[in-house]
């Protein structure tokens, strides 16, 4: 599989995505400035966590309009695989490659802490490694989490299949107070229609060796790295 | 520029309406009459404007440690471990593999009490700026935060802000920020703390400083513009507080996150290569002390022209481009012939470089504005002509040791456990941690909640555990018992997790010094402090030192906040509090006095006035600490412990309710004879630990102790979900946690 992730100047999960991607697929990932305007080839692009420009406008909404973005859409359309973490989640959603936005936490605060959440399907390239009915714990830490949509979107999210996590209980139940940000249907990540680009809020990258408190998102990687070679 | 400029005289600065130099002027510019003719002396004439504001930043306490220095020169910097020790921007420690920790602790409490979110959040920028300076990546962030009591006007509003100014700068700019510590005490109603330490990592033979050198060597700035915010921050941070301070926050400065992660990537990529001489961040007193400094330490001479700086406000004088403290700025001596290859990587990263001035070899500084000379001072006179002060100290009489008759049991003790532990004391402080990003760059080991932070040294087998920690109520009855339990404090954290420690950073909080008695706890904090030091081989290597901490007249408590980190040799092999299983002995390492003075049990279940009847502070022994510590370091290396923890405020019972919460099991425990039940409970006792180990280990660990002339016995027995002891009314840990977990939120959630 060969990975591409993309750098902003704001970028600070760029390291940790580089270094879960180059140790559980073995190969180095390409890495893309943002202001260049091709990407090298690449099965899959990721875009990392972080705060892009500064985020000091919504987050997400400058970097949805930098030259690599445009790269990055029309990469997608040829149907490439774009897994966005975190604020990267938040620059899909700005670009309109997945449906929706990102908004401020209920609580208002910034989150750091493990949640849980259901994997809704495991018959995707991201999920496959997964078992679906068994809650997995991954990090989050952000401020603008709170998974906003239409009805009528939620509706065809719901109906297509397209929620990929959703924050549950220990448990597993997607209950309120799972909810850590206020997110509709308690999403925590969501699918394109053809299911190739995901968003997600959690930080899989964190968590992928038992030393560090846990390895529930190593599975996200192995998936891809099965899938895509 | 020429010979003949230099010997001409300091002109008004053409871009301001410059007044007349009157005594009025130079009682503003916080100049005593002494001090002013010092400054008359060492130029033999009348200063400019821009030189007086240059002369009083670099005098000012905050700059010069003109009150401290003469006490900090006691205090042990060196050992083996030891790469840089006080006097660059942050101290550095070897930590094998050919890395370095490269660490430091601040002081912005001035700011913070006047803007809370901008005063910390540039707290945190300004610390990392000083650790990026070094060449070293930022790795982990802790704070040190001290509040009014919980009841005060404004201590929710303080404590809402500097939290989220904390974590809208570190977690924007992507540290982990792993630990820290919070306290609430009246003495701080007008005056809080916040003290942000950083540690970063640096290849060992890859180190900057600040020395310039090379005569000719262009002079670059990087970084954000300047404006003219913080004009006078140094001063205002060597003043005393009043009623108007409010009026003071156009002094505060206002932080980017963005920007200082960029000037960190450009730095680090500038480090790479083989151009920089020197560098220096521009922190208090901005561009005028990073260029005294600079041209200070390694003797040498700068020029600088004032109409290169960028800027970013209309009309700006010399007097404000020099004294401006705004923020995500460097100061860079480059070699000849590499500013293009430096100004590519800037311009990469989008932020200004610009080359200001030269490195001469006058030993002056000379500054230019509009074609004229504004300032032109002799370095050395700005460096070490400040005066030093062995100003007046009173020691402290300590206390009678306390005694435990005049302390009654309480009704029920596990009541009173519930109580402390949901306590503003010793209450979680996930409210505010969860704020804070504590897993970015995924090494973190030991999250906060732990004895100490744990973060693995990325792509090695090692880790570094970091701990803050000071009690000051210690101190106030004490200073120098107070002190060296600070520094103990911080060693024994460390040494829970496992660490062997290596070094600390020092941040001094004390009010006015022209007051002897508060000179006195000053000067006793650092006597304890350096004896400790010195029997731990715990050298301190960096530190900070902010006096002046007073409202009207009212200090606050002598507060000398000890950062420390230590070296997990493999990063497999440390311990943590949340491993407690079913079935593990619980032993207790540590001599068991029931000493109850200065603890939280006289503090906040009997309500104590503890100037008057708290009696003195437990009593350290340095011997027994570093026999104690060394002995359960030596446990956790055979990597069979289940959990450890260290004991400190609430005792005994407070320990062991940690350690049940944090790994959610109960435990049931023994009393040693002949000591009151609730002295043995509450008592706060130094060098102690527990540890947890499957019951067939006890033997020999026990065993070991003895032979280690270690006192150890086996407390009891960890199973079930409730906490019982000897005569204890049994109590669940679901509703010690509830006690535990609820304080925070239900504090912060309240409304007025």
């Amino acid at each position: 599989m060969k990975a591409a992730v993309v750098l902003f100047p704001g970028s600070n999960c760029d390291r940790d995505t580089l270094v879960a991607l180059e140790r559980i697929t073995g190969q180095k990932p390409a890495q893309v400035w943002h202001t260049q305007t091709d990407l090298p080839p690449a099965d899959l692009v990721v875009l990392p966590g972080g705060f892009t420009y500064g985020d000091y406008l919504r987050a997400g909404a400058m970097a949805a309009r930098s030259p690599v973005m445009a790269a990055v859409k029309k990469r997608a359309a040829d149907g490439a695989y774009v897994l966005g973490i975190c604020n990267g989640f938040q620059m899909l959603t700005e670009t309109g490659l997945l449906p929706g936005a990102l908004m401020r936490n209920a609580g208002l605060k910034f989150i750091c802490k493990d949640v849980h959440l259901s994997v809704e399907r495991n018959d995707t390239p991201f999920t496959r490694k997964y078992a679906t009915g068994k809650p997995i714990r991954i990090p989050i830490a952000h401020h603008d989490g709170n998974y906003f949509t239409d009805d009528d979107t939620l509706a065809r999210l719901e109906g297509e299949g397209r929620v990929a996590f959703r924050y549950v209980t220990k448990d597993g139940a997607p209950n309120e107070a799972a909810n850590p940000n206020g997110s509709r249907g308690n999403i925590a990540g969501i699918y394109s229609d053809d299911m190739r680009v995901l968003g997600m809020m959690p930080h899989p990258e964190r968590l992928i060796e038992p030393g560090l408190g846990g390895s529930d998102g190593r599975p996200l990687f192995e998936g891809l790295m099965e899938a895509l070679s | 520029m020429s010979e003949a400029h230099i010997q001409k005289i300091p002109q008004a600065d053409p871009a301001a309406n410059e007044p007349e130099i009157t005594p009025a002027i130079v009682a503003e510019h916080g100049f005593t009459e002494e001090e002013y003719a010092r400054v008359l002396r060492a130029l033999n004439r009348t200063p400019t404007m821009t030189e007086l504001g240059v002369y009083s930043v670099m005098w000012s306490e905050h700059c010069s440690y003109k009150s401290s220095r003469v006490w900090l020169k006691q205090l042990p910097t060196t050992g083996p471990q030891v790469i840089c020790g006080p006097g660059e921007n942050a101290g550095i420690v070897d930590i094998g593999n050919g890395l370095a920790a490269v660490f430091k602790m601040e002081s912005h409490n001035h700011p913070s009490f006047i803007e809370p979110y901008q005063g910390a959040a540039t707290g945190v920028g300004g610390i990392m700026r000083d650790v990026f300076t070094m060449g070293a990546r930022p790795i982990a962030n802790l704070n040190a935060l001290r509040f009014g009591a919980p009841e005060h006007e404004k201590t929710r509003h303080l404590v809402e802000g500097v939290v989220s100014g904390i974590g809208g700068y570190g977690n924007c700019f992507g540290v982990p920020t792993v630990g820290g510590e919070v306290e609430f005490d009246p003495a701080y109603n007008g005056n809080i703390l916040v003290n942000a330490m950083c540690v970063g990592l640096a290849d060992a033979d890859n180190i900057f400083y600040a020395a310039a050198s090379g005569i000719g060597n262009p002079v670059v700035y990087v970084g954000s513009k300047t404006g003219r915010d913080g004009i006078h921050g140094a001063t205002m941070a060597s003043a005393e507080f009043d009623d108007d301070s409010q009026e003071k926050r156009p002094t505060v400065q206002v932080g980017d996150p963005f920007t200082e992660k960029l000037l960190l990537e450009a730095c680090l990529e500038l480090m790479a290569e083989d151009d920089i001489v020197a560098i220096q961040d521009m922190g208090a007193a901005g561009l005028t002390s990073s260029a005294v400094e600079m041209a200070g330490k390694g003797n040498v001479g700068i020029e600088l022209i004032l109409d290169d700086v960028p800027v970013r406000e209309d009309a700006m004088t010399a007097y404000e481009m020099l004294l401006s403290e705004s923020q995500e700025r460097m100061l860079m001596v480059l070699k000849p012939g590499r500013e293009d290859a430096a100004r590519a990587i800037f311009e990469k990263w989008q932020l200004d470089f610009a080359v200001i001035g030269t490195i001469t070899d006058t030993g002056r500084m000379a500054v230019y504005h509009q074609g004229v000379l504004v300032a032109d001072l002799p370095l050395d006179s700005l460096n070490d002509d400040a005066p030093l002060y062995e100003r007046p100290y009173e020691f402290t009489v300590p206390p009678a040791p306390f005694d435990t008759a005049n302390a009654p049991a309480p009704a029920n003790a596990a009541q009173t456990l519930v109580q402390m532990v949901g306590s503003p004391a010793l209450s979680s402080r996930r409210w505010i941690y969860e704020q804070y990003d504590h897993t970015i760059m995924a090494d973190t080991l030991q999250r906060p909640g732990g004895d100490a932070g744990v973060v693995r040294v990325h792509n090695t087998n090692t880790a570094l555990a970091v701990t803050v920690d000071v009690t000051p109520r210690y101190c106030k009855a004490d200073p120098k018992e107070g002190g060296k339990q600070a520094v103990v404090e911080t060693w024994r954290n460390l040494t829970a997790t496992g660490a062997k420690p290596l070094a600390i950073t020092d941040c001094m909080n004390f009010g006015n010094p022209q007051r002897p008695e508060i000179m006195g706890q000053f000067a006793g904090c650092i006597l304890g402090m350096k004896e400790a030091c010195e029997a731990l081989d715990y050298p301190v290597v960096s530190g900070n030192v902010s006096l002046y901490n007073e409202t009207n007249g009212t200090g606050i408590l002598p507060t000398p906040g000890i950062g420390g980190i230590g070296l997990i040799d493999d990063a497999r092999i440390y311990a943590r509090m949340d491993g407690v299983k079913d079935g593990d002995d619980l032993i207790l390492i540590g001599d068991e006095q029931g000493y109850l003075g200065q603890s939280l049990y006289l503090r906040d279940v009997l309500k104590l006035d503890l100037d008057k009847e708290g009696g003195a502070p437990p009593p350290v022994d340095l011997a027994a600490e570093r026999r104690n510590g060394d002995f359960v370091r030596g446990l956790i290396a055979t990597g069979r412990l289940s959990a450890c923890h260290d004991l400190s405020d609430g005792g005994l019972y407070v320990a062991i309710a940690e350690l049940c919460m944090a790994s959610k099991i109960g435990a049931a425990f023994t009393l040693p004879k002949g000591i009151a039940a609730h002295a043995a409970l509450f008592g706060e006792d130094q060098g102690r630990y527990i540890v947890a180990l499957p019951a067939s280990l006890t033997a020999n660990a026990l065993q070991a102790a003895e032979k280690a002339g270690v006192t150890a016995r086996q407390l009891g027995t960890a199973g079930g979900d409730q906490l019982t002891g000897d005569g204890l009314d049994p109590i669940s840990v679901s509703t010690l946690s509830e006690a535990h977990e609820g304080w925070f939120p239900t504090y912060m959630d309240a409304t007025h």
